[in-house]
Parts: structure tokens; sequence; C-alpha cells
């Protein structure tokens, strides 16, 4: 298999390039994609990427593989190589440091900018907030988020406005706890929203839930961000 | 929360609600013409007869002013979109608000004109 890799070390080289590197694949195993950089790492041990859980949940390996972002420890070959080849790039839409890593700042910023936390301005029971299953249940679908910023570095809004527009990985979280029924503080939130950027910029193509490795819906999030600001305003 | 001075309602929602008030309008206002345009003859005679009647002036001008601000909601989203630099964008924006509004007061004067 023909594996071409994005390839960049600010301190040697002038640009980045494509490496391409004919890798022999094991038979009878269907790899996935992080196992294959392990494979390219031992050819060339300059090669640089993140990697942690190796499982999909620490949420480390975001890349871009064959043009789609997603985890490379959860995706395997079958589902991505097409013609026997395979591109590996870092998350678009990010600073490069070096060859598939990328400098996530300001994707953390947008999310430190919805206060992703519980804001409960009354006095603390002995014990804990309790909620009903009910209310629990509406946090379904948003607090799974692992943040790998797959989804926010396929959004072309988030790509031309990453400094004014959230993002959908920063939205899903301000609707996570928008919907919480133990947070006191939905009329700061939306207030901070409100602007024709924070959310507005979100066209809706849905490009998030495509490529969102754990099945999250962020669009649908948005949707309803975008309900409560109405709701509030009319 | 962003702050934006260029944009038509300062308020994000506010926008978004423009944008789909003034689609139903225009919307509205092209499937009449065309219906208009099918079921009837249009001769200059009729055009005309269309056109002084009160009623559809003021439909006229509703569609005129959805369009000013329809555009201008479009054209401010892609210009911050594509046009990273302030200056060239501020005068794009300046350009297209210029041209909106002669469209409009045109369209006044077209509209409740002799």
């Amino acid at each position: 298999m023909l594996v071409s890799v994005y390839r960049y070390n600010p301190e040697t080289d002038n640009a980045p390039y494509m490496q391409d590197i004919d890798l022999e694949i094991p038979a009878g195993k269907d790899l996935m994609v992080l196992d294959v950089l392990a494979l390219l790492k031992e050819k060339d041990p300059s090669l640089a990427y993140r990697r942690s859980c190796r499982e999909g949940v620490c949420g480390s390996d975001g890349l871009n593989m064959n043009g789609k972002n997603g985890l490379g420890c959860v995706t395997s070959l079958s589902e991505v190589v097409k013609k026997d080849k395979l591109v590996i790039r870092p998350l678009p839409g990010l600073p490069v440091i070096r060859d598939l890593v990328v400098d996530m700042t300001i994707f953390y910023r947008q999310y430190e900018k919805v206060s992703p936390f519980l804001l409960n301005d009354t006095a603390p029971p002995a014990i804990e907030r309790l909620q009903s299953p009910e209310d629990r249940e509406k946090l379904d679908g948003l607090y799974e988020c692992i943040l790998c910023a797959c989804c926010s570095t396929s959004c072309p809004s988030f790509w031309w406005n990453p400094e004014k527009f959230i993002g959908p990985a920063g939205l899903l979280q301000a609707y996570r706890f928008l919907a919480d029924s133990r947070d006191t503080a939905k009329e700061e939130r939306l207030a901070k929203l409100d602007d024709p950027f924070s959310v507005f910029r979100c066209r809706g193509i849905m490009n998030c839930v495509s490529v969102c490795p754990k099945g999250l819906n962020p669009t649908r999030a948005i949707g309803h961000i975008r309900n409560l600001l109405l709701q509030r305003a009319t | 929360m962003v702050s934006s001075v260029t944009n038509l309602g300062r308020s994000g929602v506010y926008d978004w609600m423009v944008q789909r008030v003034s689609a139903y309008v225009l919307a509205l206002y092209t499937i009449f013409l065309f219906g208009f345009m099918v079921m009837t003859d249009v001769t200059y005679d009729s055009w005309s007869a269309l056109f002084s009647q009160t009623w559809f002036r003021i439909f006229s001008l509703m569609a005129l002013l959805s369009l000013g601000a329809h555009a201008w909601v479009g054209l401010w989203t892609i210009t911050t979109d594509y046009v990273k630099a302030a200056g060239p964008r501020f005068l794009i924006q300046a350009l297209c608000g210029a041209i909106m509004f002669v469209y409009v007061v045109w369209g006044v004067q077209i509209l409740w004109g002799n």
C-alpha cells in the first residue's frame, strides 16, 4: 500500500511536503490508521504524531485521512483506503507544529469561551446536586465529546473565522451546559452567544456530524441554541 | 461575545430572523409574478394596470426592502468570510451598501413616481 504522509519540520524544512512510502501491510488483518503510523515510524523515526489511549477515548490522534477527519486509532484501513492509497494529513485549518502535530490553542480558546463548567449560584446541598433521570437524559449525545477537534477542523466557517466562530465542538459543549437542569446561568450564557459570529456563522452543512468519531450531532445542538436565542429575543 | 458594527442588526439572532422573513417575502413575490406572467397575457396595459394598484405597489416595496436587507445580510456574511483585510472589506461592504441604497430609492421612485 502506498502511504502519502504530510511532513514538515520547521527547523529543517522550508515548506511542507508529502512523503510517499510503500508499506507492506500484514495480510489477514484490518489495521487501524494509527497502526500504520507506528509502522511508518519504525521506518522513519523522525515522523511526529500524537497518540495516547489508542482506543478512541482520549482524542489525541485526530487526523485527516484520505480527505476525511477522524481518529487514527478507530479508523480501519478497510473503511478509508481507496485504490491501495492512503493520504494522511494533519487536521486542516490549525497551524502545524510538526508533521501531523497541530497547535490546538485557538480550538481550546473557543472551548474556554463557552464556560464549559457548571455555574450555579445557589448554596450547594450537603451531598450533591440531584437531577431527575429525565433531566439527566437531556445530556446524552452532548457530554460524550472528547474534544478531538475533528468536527471544528472540518468546518469551513471555523476555517474562515477561527477566532470568532466558536465551532461545532465548543457549541456542543455550550448546549451541554444550557441543557443542564443544575445550571443557573442560562441567561448569561445566551447573552454571550447572541452576536453574528459565535453561533450564527454555522451554515448547517453538517460536516461536523459526518466526521464525529463518537457519532455526536453538533448541528442539532446548534439548532437548539438558536431556538433558545430566538425564544429569548422574541 | 464577538463585537461587530457592520452587520445589519448588531445581533446574530436579528440578522438570522431578517434573512428568513425577507426570504419568505421574496419567495411569495416571485411566485406571484411568475403566476401573473403565466395566467395573463403580459402587455403594457396589463403590466401598468397591475402596478397602478396600491396593494401591489406596497407588495413590491416590501419585496424591494426585503431584497435590500437580504442582500446586505448575505453579502456581509460573504465578505466577512472571504475578505480578511479589514480596510478592503469595509470598502466592499460600503460599496454594496451604497448600491443597495440606490436600488431601494430608485425602486421607490419607479413605484410611486409619475
